[in-house]
């Protein structure tokens, strides 16, 4: 067995990660799981892919930087990207999720986020069609690392980008004023009311937060994959078996979730073959339910 | 008018095994409040197990073997009532939304065994040569598309009428109790897990039963049968009949399956076919606005019950012992 898939793992584990720390903050937070997330990725890597291509049509061919197999404008709209995103998602909640949380029945919500699911997506398939897209059809040399193993640039960088924003996305959570809000909130909601906390604004935060990073996985699957409107709804089972993993609500454990998911999924990919990669998710998430719900860093509730 | 008559047997058919899938659902979500966003599922195991015992002998995969329709019938309510407690043992003492992300789970890994468990399901090829009943009459289509109907509307009443006798039975209030009130009804020592186990099981099982039906009235199956799509159609199917009702739930399935077969008929003569599968993934959109906006509006649906009580709103997070209290 080539230790190659030691790389694969981290990548696929590195957008699974990404995904459910968007996952377990709106669980933790807003007390519903989910099943819009996944289309959120597909919407930002599109979102994206139409900044690009607008760029390219202001400034002409614009081309890469050094190894890389893209330049300056996908970083651009990588940035557009979730800022489009996270408004499409503010949004989102202000006409369908917040007035369904009123309604006070937590599975309500994850009925609502069903349909929104297959509205979001079903809506990517209009716009775009459902033929497979990429941000450039370059063909990168992978170079040998050794053990057998090889690495592509765009590879390297997406790895980096994204220890940079887990690090970055954990700072903000335990080290700020706005990210102990957002503990008190999945700690106590009534509590947090009470001291004061400004609710609407740990709301926003956490769409925000969650909606960029989606973006940022779906771009990353984008440069390594490819981009179709059915990205992000692959992408579903392995992010909540990753924040379950990991223990709803731990960012941390969302990341190492999705990594060790990302691995398993890569390794069985070697053994087994490559049709049988969705399953490998959901043998895990059984395996959680079964013998640890709360998961590697969860906390029982109170 | 002949035709006109067979295509209104056909289409009622075809509804009468949706509704049959949304009673199913309504018993688990109507009834006892539990999610189920896998139900394409447990559908499809209840189609291949009954194709897999009823087709004849296939050297090309495993079984086939050759069994009269009824067997297959129960065969897969069965199997579809034991996938269905599995799942439910293993997530219904935890919070819902596991529930709800394990039967997610159960669809994704069903679709991928029919997909590549080749000596088993034939792979993306599906199963052909299912038994039909009445196939003695299938020269005369008009003939054989009403007895068929004939045969779906008589399990369909059954169903109905053994759902609605189950609703009212003690089992059948100790699951309304469970949903408007799991402490009181826990207090009185009714076992919640137990309980809800059961709801999953028979619901699982009669959905099982529809897959089946509908196996056997196409004589082929295949995955592509079994995608998102169709436990999304379900649930658009339940929430406009209004859930808790099992009259809204067959009413609702007619209605939304006549509006979905009406708009598709409607863009296949209004756009080109190059066109068409563009305007389909524009007729998904108009029903998932459609689903949210009856959640926003009319949350109980055409013939829905009483308003419900939260069971995981407010009083879970004033009380979140609940998901353990039960078992």
């Amino acid at each position: 067995m080539s230790l190659q898939f030691v790389v694969d793992g981290l990548l696929a584990g590195s957008m699974i990660g990404l995904g459910a720390i968007g996952v377990t903050l709106t669980y933790s937070i807003l007390r519903f799981s989910n099943f819009a997330h996944g289309d959120f990725m597909a919407w930002g890597a599109y979102a994206t892919l139409v900044c690009v291509g607008a760029i390219g049509a202001l400034f002409g061919k614009v081309a890469p930087i050094a190894p890389l197999s893209f330049g300056w404008p996908l970083i651009v709209g990588l940035i557009a990207g979730m800022a489009f995103t996270a408004l499409l998602v503010l949004l989102l909640d202000k006409v369908l999720f917040s007035r369904l949380r009123r309604q006070e029945q937590a599975i309500i919500v994850v009925m609502g986020s069903f349909g929104a699911s297959m509205a979001l997506r079903s809506l990517l398939e209009f716009i775009f069609t459902s033929r497979p897209t990429y941000f450039s059809r370059a063909i990168q040399i992978a170079m040998p690392v050794g053990l057998g193993i090889r690495i592509t640039p765009d590879q390297i960088a997406l790895l980096v980008l994204t220890v940079v924003l887990v690090v970055g996305v954990h700072l903000l959570t335990t080290r700020t004023q706005t990210g102990r809000s957002m503990q008190a909130m999945s700690q106590n909601p009534a509590l947090a009311r009470v001291v004061g906390i400004d609710v609407a604004g740990v709301v926003r935060v956490t769409w925000i937060i969650g909606a960029a990073l989606a973006c940022v996985a779906g771009v990353m699957i984008g440069i390594l994959i490819q981009i179709r409107p059915f990205m992000g709804f692959d992408m579903l089972l392995p992010m909540f078996a990753a924040a379950i993993l990991g223990g709803i609500g731990s960012i941390p454990g969302a990341v190492l979730g999705g990594l060790i998911i990302g691995l398993a999924e890569a390794g069985a990919v070697q053994l087994i073959g490559a049709e049988w990669r969705a399953a490998v998710s959901f043998i895990i998430l059984m395996a959680v339910l079964f013998v640890r719900p709360i998961g590697l860093f969860g906390v029982r509730e109170r | 008018m002949i035709d006109l008559l067979g295509y209104g047997a056909f289409f009622l058919t075809t509804a009468l095994i949706f509704s049959l899938v949304t009673l199913g659902l309504n018993l688990q979500w109507g009834l006892t409040g539990l999610f189920n966003v896998g139900l394409a599922g447990f559908v499809a195991i209840g189609a291949y197990t009954s194709a897999l015992l009823t087709t004849p002998d296939d050297p090309a995969r495993l079984g086939g073997l050759g069994l009269p329709i009824l067997v297959g019938w129960l065969g897969a309510m069965v199997v579809g009532g034991l996938a269905a407690a599995l799942t439910g043992i293993a997530t219904l003492r935890l919070k819902s939304d596991y529930l709800a992300i394990t039967t997610f789970g159960v669809a994704v890994v069903v679709q991928l065994v029919a997909l590549n468990a080749q000596k088993l399901t034939g792979g993306p090829f599906g199963i052909g040569f299912i038994p039909r009943p009445f196939s003695g009459l299938a020269e005369t289509p008009l003939l054989f598309n009403l007895s068929n109907l004939a045969v779906v509307s008589a399990v369909t009443l059954v169903v109905y009428l053994a759902l609605q006798h189950l609703a009212r039975s003690p089992w059948g209030r100790v699951l309304k109790a469970l949903r408007e009130d799991e402490r009181a009804a826990v207090s009185l020592g009714k076992s919640a897990r137990f309980y809800r186990v059961q709801a999953f099981a028979v619901g699982g099982a009669i959905m099982a039963l529809a897959g089946a039906l509908q196996a056997h009235f196409i004589g082929f199956i295949a995955p592509d049968n079994y995608l998102p799509i169709l436990t999304f159609q379900v649930w658009v199917m339940l929430i406009v009949g209004g859930s808790g009702s099992n009259a809204g739930a067959v009413a609702g399935s007619v209605l939304v399956w006549a509006i979905w077969a009406g708009s598709g008929a409607l863009t296949s003569v209004l756009f080109s076919p190059e066109q068409q599968a563009r305007a389909a993934a524009l007729q998904i959109v108009a029903i998932g606005v459609m689903l949210c906006v009856i959640l926003l509006v009319r949350p109980t649906g055409l013939f829905g019950d009483r308003p419900r009580r939260p069971r995981l709103g407010k009083h879970a997070r004033m009380a979140p012992s609940e998901g353990g209290s039960g078992s």
